[in-house]
């Protein structure tokens, strides 16, 4: 169950409202709102184990066999002659969270922009090596850059809403894709999006009211919304916290942890805290080169590499 | 005399100068390195320049002041000196013209015909009485900046803030410079305004403002003192509405496309080249634009009018709407440019982000994001084309007509104001003063759209930052 009361770093505050949300799902009330939305009722067994952060060593699996959404190999990426990624091979499993990790200017960044093709837009920016999403190659003709992007959707680090009406903000994807035949669908579309990131019953009275006049948590959620709202299958968070206080941040955790049962989510951090409450895998990233990748639990507990236990610990970053 | 007065002044300045800096660099050049205390408060120049300040600002305003009050007293004192019997017989326009007469004789000039001895004898006391005043002007200014010398050199010390003093000096220079700019602009205002209640005074506002026909010279002829509805502006100002519209439905299209091609296509040598070009159109002399109005577009436009048929006139509002089209395209492209670059990359990218396509984003995000800057530089390219002259005197018509057809001739305020003013007119008739009438109409119509623009501009700085 996503909203654990005892995950890592959860406030009490909100292990009370998650209790609650919990309750009210399992005693079959309150589905009309929110709830219905986010908590998919009973949790399936897995979904509990992945949820799990802290104590059960079964989940440190290798979790990345066939169930794969995302298959690097031996990604180069350059700018102009620069290259900052080095032969970067990094499996991603779907309807989990992986978090990439390291110090600023390792390349995270970088590498979770080659996914959704982002880097095109960089003039002097070079791809090598085979990215596959569902086993097809992205950086091949086969795939329009503009449809993998609906595809795989992307959150930034300083929200971005457009400056539309919060109703225009998450309608935004569906109309350029033309999902919704007409008007009601379209609310629909709206509706649900905002549900799923937790800001329906907090603007639903003011849907026309301009994006950019909410707080910036609100805005950060506004951001993840007009993303669902695109029907995505991998979300990519660059950073999705980090100009966010803790109080909005915790939300937005909260929210992935959710998220994650539906989508293949793949998010950037600064804050190790902020990578071992949300991920189940953890990939740290040093000066271009992936240097380890495992389950969140034993990256963090046992990490095979001396580099990455000084980062973790704090020796260098 | 005034160009000796300011060398003597500069004299003595340069001369104040040397007495703060000499003593107080020798007086620095004797202290210890590191001592803490005993040290000279400012360096030396500072106490230079403020003996300087001291001695050139108030003499030199003095005789600024001297030079404006001058003209006027010696008229006085040259008046009273006359003798009496004639000047009860002369009106106040007469006394004017027999002080200029008495000028003119000063200069050395001849006048038609005898002058009468008591206007030469007038004429050579005004020479003399000149160069008193000169030399008066002289001793006192030099007077003043010997005083302010003495003065500030008696406050100079080692303790002395000099450098906090020349700053309040400086502070006041820059506040004087800024002071001219808002003083001319309500001079201008105030001189329209008279000058249009005079007229005002003769036509009725309301005929003004809403009468439908213009016809200036009509009152002139008939020496009428208000011609009955010949000083309707309205179809005059339809005609700078007209060419306006024509302008700006040329220039914002092309002006706003190619800044979008520049901030969101071309590659930075494309637009290193271009840009600089484009904006270069802006320095052409709108004097050249009209030619190219005059001599190539409306010759053009009447052979391509008479090929299919359409009775364009030689000087249609098309020509010159269309020629002044292409001088606004740069104030647009500029300042659409200048928007478009200061929507965030963040904005771009979380459309692309969502799969939206270039074009997608420029659309629905960027052109919207931007539409503030955008349409402050549409405003201003607006009131560029209202109070735009050249041109339109070159290629638009004379004659009022109220019409909205672009293929006939129509004139402008601006048109109106020049031809009301050409050649010798009195400037007390309704025709010249309905210049000043029309003037302020514009003045108040580009001001306003001014304030508008700054107001979006504004509003919209205040959205990103």
């Amino acid at each position: 169950m996503s909203t654990e009361p005892n995950a890592t770093g959860m406030k009490p505050l909100e292990a009370a409202e998650a209790e609650e949300a919990m309750r009210e799902v399992l005693a079959g009330e309150g589905v009309a709102d929110a709830a219905s939305e986010l908590a998919p009722g009973v949790p399936e067994p897995e979904t509990l184990a992945e949820g799990q952060m802290e104590g059960d060593p079964a989940v440190a699996e290798p979790a990345c066999n066939q169930d794969c959404k995302i298959i690097t190999r031996h990604v180069n990426v350059f700018y102009g002659d620069k290259q900052a990624i080095f032969d970067v091979s990094l499996d991603i499993p779907d309807r989990a969270v992986m978090a990439l990790i390291g110090p600023s200017g390792c390349g995270k960044s970088t590498f979770l922009r080659c996914l959704n093709r982002m880097n095109d837009i960089i003039d002097i920016c070079r791809v090598e090596g085979d990215i596959r999403l569902e086993g097809v190659d992205i950086y091949s003709g086969e795939i329009d850059p503009v449809l993998l992007r609906a595809r795989v959707g992307m959150v930034f680090q300083k929200p971005n809403p457009f400056p539309k009406s919060i109703y225009e903000n998450v309608a935004y994807g569906p109309r350029i894709h033309g999902l919704a035949k007409d008007r009601t669908e379209l609310d629909e579309i709206v509706e649900t999006s905002l549900r799923k990131a937790a800001l329906w019953d907090e603007v639903k009275d003011r849907l026309h009211a301009p994006g950019t006049g909410l707080s910036g948590g609100q805005q950060q959620r506004l951001c993840i919304a007009r993303a669902i709202a695109t029907r995505p299958e991998v979300i990519l968070m660059d950073e999705p916290a980090s100009a966010l206080d803790p109080i909005a941040t915790a939300r937005i955790e909260e929210l992935i942890d959710e998220l994650k049962q539906n989508y293949c989510i793949v998010i950037v951090t600064h804050s190790m805290q902020q990578a071992a409450r949300v991920s189940d895998r953890t990939a740290f990233f040093h000066l271009g080169r992936l240097v380890e990748e495992g389950p969140t639990e034993q990256v963090f507990t046992n990490p095979r590499e001396k580099r990455t236990q000084d980062y973790i610990t704090g020796r260098f970053g | 005399m005034l160009t000796i007065t300011v060398l003597a002044i500069a004299v003595v300045a340069a001369a104040g100068f040397w007495l703060g800096y000499g003593p107080m660099r020798r007086m620095e050049l004797l202290q210890e390195p590191g001592a803490r205390t005993e040290r000279l408060h400012s360096r030396p120049v500072y106490h230079g320049l403020f003996i300087a300040a001291w001695v050139g600002i108030p003499s030199l305003l003095l005789v600024v002041l001297w030079l404006m009050m001058q003209g006027s007293v010696l008229d006085w004192l040259l008046l009273n000196s006359l003798p009496a019997d004639e000047l009860a017989r002369l009106s106040d326009d007469q006394k004017q013209v027999l002080l200029n007469e008495i000028r003119t004789l000063a200069q050395g000039n001849q006048l038609p015909g005898e002058p009468a001895a008591y206007v030469l004898e007038a004429a050579e006391r005004l020479n003399r009485w000149r160069i008193t005043a000169g030399w008066a002007m002289f001793v006192s200014a030099l007077s003043l900046a010997l005083a302010g010398m003495a003065l500030a050199r008696r406050r100079i010390s080692r303790f002395f803030r000099a450098r906090q003093a020349v700053e309040r000096v400086m502070d006041g220079i820059m506040l004087a410079c800024a002071g001219v700019a808002v003083f001319t602009t309500v001079g201008i205002i105030i001189s329209l305004l008279f000058e249009a209640l005079r007229f005002f005074a003769k036509v009725p506002v309301t005929e003004f403002l809403f009468g439908l026909r213009w016809e200036p010279q009509i009152a002139m002829r008939a020496d009428q003192v208000a011609g009955s509805g010949a000083f309707g502006m309205i179809p005059v100002f339809t005609g700078t509405l007209l060419i306006s519209a024509i302008a700006l439905a040329i220039s914002v299209p092309i002006g706003l496309l190619s800044a979008i091609y520049l901030v969101e296509y071309s590659s930075s040598r494309f637009r290193a080249f271009v840009k600089p070009l484009l904006e270069f159109l802006a320095g052409i002399p709108t004097v050249v634009y009209g030619f190219f109005a005059v001599l190539t577009v409306a010759p053009a436009l009447k052979a391509f009018g008479e090929a299919i048929g359409l009775p364009v006139a030689p000087n249609s509002a098309l020509a010159a709407g269309s020629v002044m089209g292409i001088m606004l395209i740069p104030f647009i492209s500029s300042l659409s440019d200048d928007a478009l670059a200061a929507v965030p990359m963040a904005l771009r990218e979380g459309s692309i982000g969502l799969g939206a396509t270039k074009a997608e984003t420029i659309r629905r995000v960027l052109v919207p994001a931007a539409l503030p800057g955008i349409m402050a530089g549409v405003l201003l390219a607006a009131s560029r084309a209202i109070g735009e002259t050249m041109i339109v005197v070159m290629a638009a018509g004379i004659i009022a007509t109220l019409t909205l057809n672009p293929f006939e001739a129509v004139t402008t305020v601006t048109v109106q104001i020049v031809s009301l003013l050409i050649g010798d007119t009195a400037f007390d008739n309704p025709k010249t003063l309905a210049a000043f009438a029309l003037g302020l109409v514009l003045f108040l119509v580009t001001l306003g759209l001014n304030v508008l623009s700054m107001h979006i501009v504004k509003k919209y700085r205040e959205q990103y930052d």
